[in-house]
């Protein structure tokens, strides 16, 4: 394990003593961050690692929310519904991404963006099984307190995410780490030294899905009423990138402090500026891919006193 | 009847849509860049359109002329002073910039001009025209009219223009267009302005027949992906064709195993030719 794996895994360890500080608002972001956490891991996976413009995040995320809402719905305990969510996805996912993988490019991004708008439709009509738009509610959890319940579905997003990034930091050490960043790097070359690049590629989509899932399902779990427009908002496919490209793409540690300064930043301007809050998410992009391409990751001390020879 | 009434539906909804697509498809050919922009630029043409007729009584088909180099110039700058700065960084990066200005734009929208729908409606109405039992409204056919016409104006200046054949180059092989002394950052301004100013006509004709809101910039940014998917990358006859097939697929699905599963179908058939023929209905193998 290299040493920025440690890093993370600290810092991940230094997010679950947050209840000791706060009480239910203290909880709530720190379930989010859990969650915004997992979306970049996973996307980093495709995006960074494998170098493919995924949008996908979304359709998963809401396909998770809609999968244990419906299992719930029918009476299945929680960890159940969560399980049978993250295996179906990780098929579903693969299943698509074999399909999908074999675009290149700006054909894979509308295509991977098509999915959400496909998946939300789908939703929407199949109103016997989702409740369409008028969404779908889903039981509560009986008998325990506010408080009781904040910090449990905390403590379960923070166990998705270690799970995350313990399998993230497997990965990224096993031969299928090192085959990915060899499709990042020329997916032809690596076809040709014998690489089953599609094997590999759908692999990698279909382990950036099913944690995605089972976030989803756990988020539908939490806050108990899921509608389509919600759950498979386009942003959920487009926070993780912004997070990604904030922190460094294809750094683990570099994407979960993106998400988590994202979050910072989502919180501050959401309170102080709702009416533009889209708005300066928007001017905060562009900031950020015109002055700081690489990411939080690449800034060193040096740069604040010193003009780097040559960028 | 109601067979040839989907169909002359189609057929007028199907300019629409390829007028729609056709800046978007011009920028993503010439520039290699996926504008979700796109969307917004359509919505401040509509409302462009509306404040016109609204304040100066200027009806929408003379709006055009002043919307046309307006949007131009708008575009040229934001390539110029943004998008140039990256344009040579990986799809990731412009497709992601293009999102941040597309929040900006539109965020700025609602918040000056409020999330409520608004119409455009003609005052006196200028009625509907119909022949056997096939009715127009008339609106609509000017509509259409315009965007066969701002159709045939891109193709011409593509073909005969000085400035169209260097853009058109830049499309085919951009080292070979900087060899024969094409000025290719100029040419990508230009095609990008060329692209918004299309988006901003295409934007003064929707508000002719739908409402005119912020948040349908979305459903106008879906169309133009899948008609530019369907009918091939850069090229005018493609993204008529485009449109023409998805305004059919569309009034035949809605037609027949009702409305709710247009759009579901309408995406399907983008996966499919995704995977299918991802050069679309006319376009070229080889060159992207």
């Amino acid at each position: 394990m290299k040493r920025t794996d440690w890093a993370l895994l600290l810092l991940i360890g230094v997010i679950a003593a947050l209840p000791l500080f706060g009480g239910a608002y203290a909880l709530r972001l720190g379930t989010i961050a859990c969650m915004y956490a997992i979306l970049a891991l996973s996307w980093n996976v495709v995006g960074g690692w494998a170098g493919y413009p995924s949008f996908a995040t979304a359709a998963f995320f809401g396909f998770g929310a809609y999968a244990t809402g419906v299992l719930l719905g029918k009476g299945l305990p929680l960890a159940l519904a969560i399980a049978a969510t993250l295996v179906a996805s990780l098929l579903l996912a693969g299943l698509f991404g074999a399909m999908l993988l074999r675009l290149r490019g700006h054909y894979f991004a509308i295509a991977s963006l098509s999915l959400v708008e496909a998946l939300r439709e789908l939703v929407n009509n199949a109103t016997d099984l989702t409740g369409g738009g008028m969404g779908l509610n889903i039981p509560l959890a009986a008998g325990s307190g506010i408080l009781a319940d904040a910090a449990f579905f905390f403590y379960a997003m923070w166990g998705l995410l270690l799970a995350t990034a313990l399998t993230m930091i497997a990965v990224s050490m096993s031969k299928l780490g090192f085959g990915l960043a060899c499709i990042r790097q020329n997916e032809t070359a690596a076809d040709m030294v014998g690489l089953n690049s599609t094997l590999y590629k759908s692999i990698a989509f279909g382990l950036s899905a099913c944690f995605v899932s089972a976030a989803g399902g756990l988020y539908a779990a939490w806050v108990h009423y899921i509608d389509p427009s919600d759950v498979f908002d386009i942003l959920y496919s487009v926070k993780p990138i912004v997070m990604a490209l904030m922190g460094g793409l294809g750094s683990g540690l570099g994407v979960v402090c993106g998400a988590l300064l994202y979050l910072a930043l989502e919180e501050v301007v959401w309170r102080n500026y709702i009416q533009i809050h889209s708005g300066v998410l928007g001017v905060l992009i562009v900031m950020l891919l015109l002055f700081l391409p690489h990411g939080l990751i690449s800034l060193r001390w040096r740069m604040f006193w010193r003009k780097a020879a040559h960028v | 009847m109601l067979a040839a009434q989907v169909l002359i539906n189609a057929l007028v909804l199907g300019c629409l849509y390829a007028c729609i697509a056709i800046g978007f498809s011009l920028v993503w050919g010439v520039l290699n860049v996926i504008n979700l922009i796109h969307g917004s630029f359509i919505v401040l043409g509509a409302y462009l359109a509306f404040a016109l007729y609204q304040t100066l009584s200027i009806p929408p088909w003379y709006a055009l002329v002043v919307a046309a180099p307006l949007f131009f110039v708008f575009g040229y700058l934001l390539q110029r002073l943004l998008l140039n700065r990256v344009i040579s960084a990986p799809v990731l990066v412009t497709l992601t910039l293009t999102f941040g200005l597309d929040l900006i734009l539109n965020n700025s929208m609602i918040y000056f001009f409020k999330a409520d729908y608004r119409k455009l409606t003609l005052n006196p109405p200028i009625g509907s025209v119909s022949l056997f039992d096939v009715v127009v409204p008339v609106d609509r056919l000017i509509a259409t009219a315009s965007a066969l016409a701002l159709t045939g104006l891109l193709y011409l200046v593509l073909r005969r223009l000085r400035v169209g054949r260097a853009i058109v180059a830049v499309r085919l092989d951009r080292d070979a267009a900087i060899l024969m002394g094409v000025d290719v950052k100029s040419i990508y301004a230009i095609a990008f302005g060329l692209g918004a100013a299309l988006a901003g006509c295409a934007g003064v004709l929707m508000a002719l027949i739908f409402p005119i809101s912020p948040l349908t910039s979305t459903t106008f940014l879906g169309k133009a992906f899948v008609v530019c998917v369907l009918g091939g990358l850069g090229s005018v006859s493609g993204a008529l064709a485009g449109g023409l097939l998805l305004a059919l697929v569309e009034g035949i699905g809605s037609a027949t195993i009702g409305p709710s599963y247009a759009t579901v179908l309408s995406f399907a058939l983008l996966i499919v030719f995704l995977i299918a023929r991802p050069q679309g209905l006319l376009g070229r193998k080889g060159f992207e």
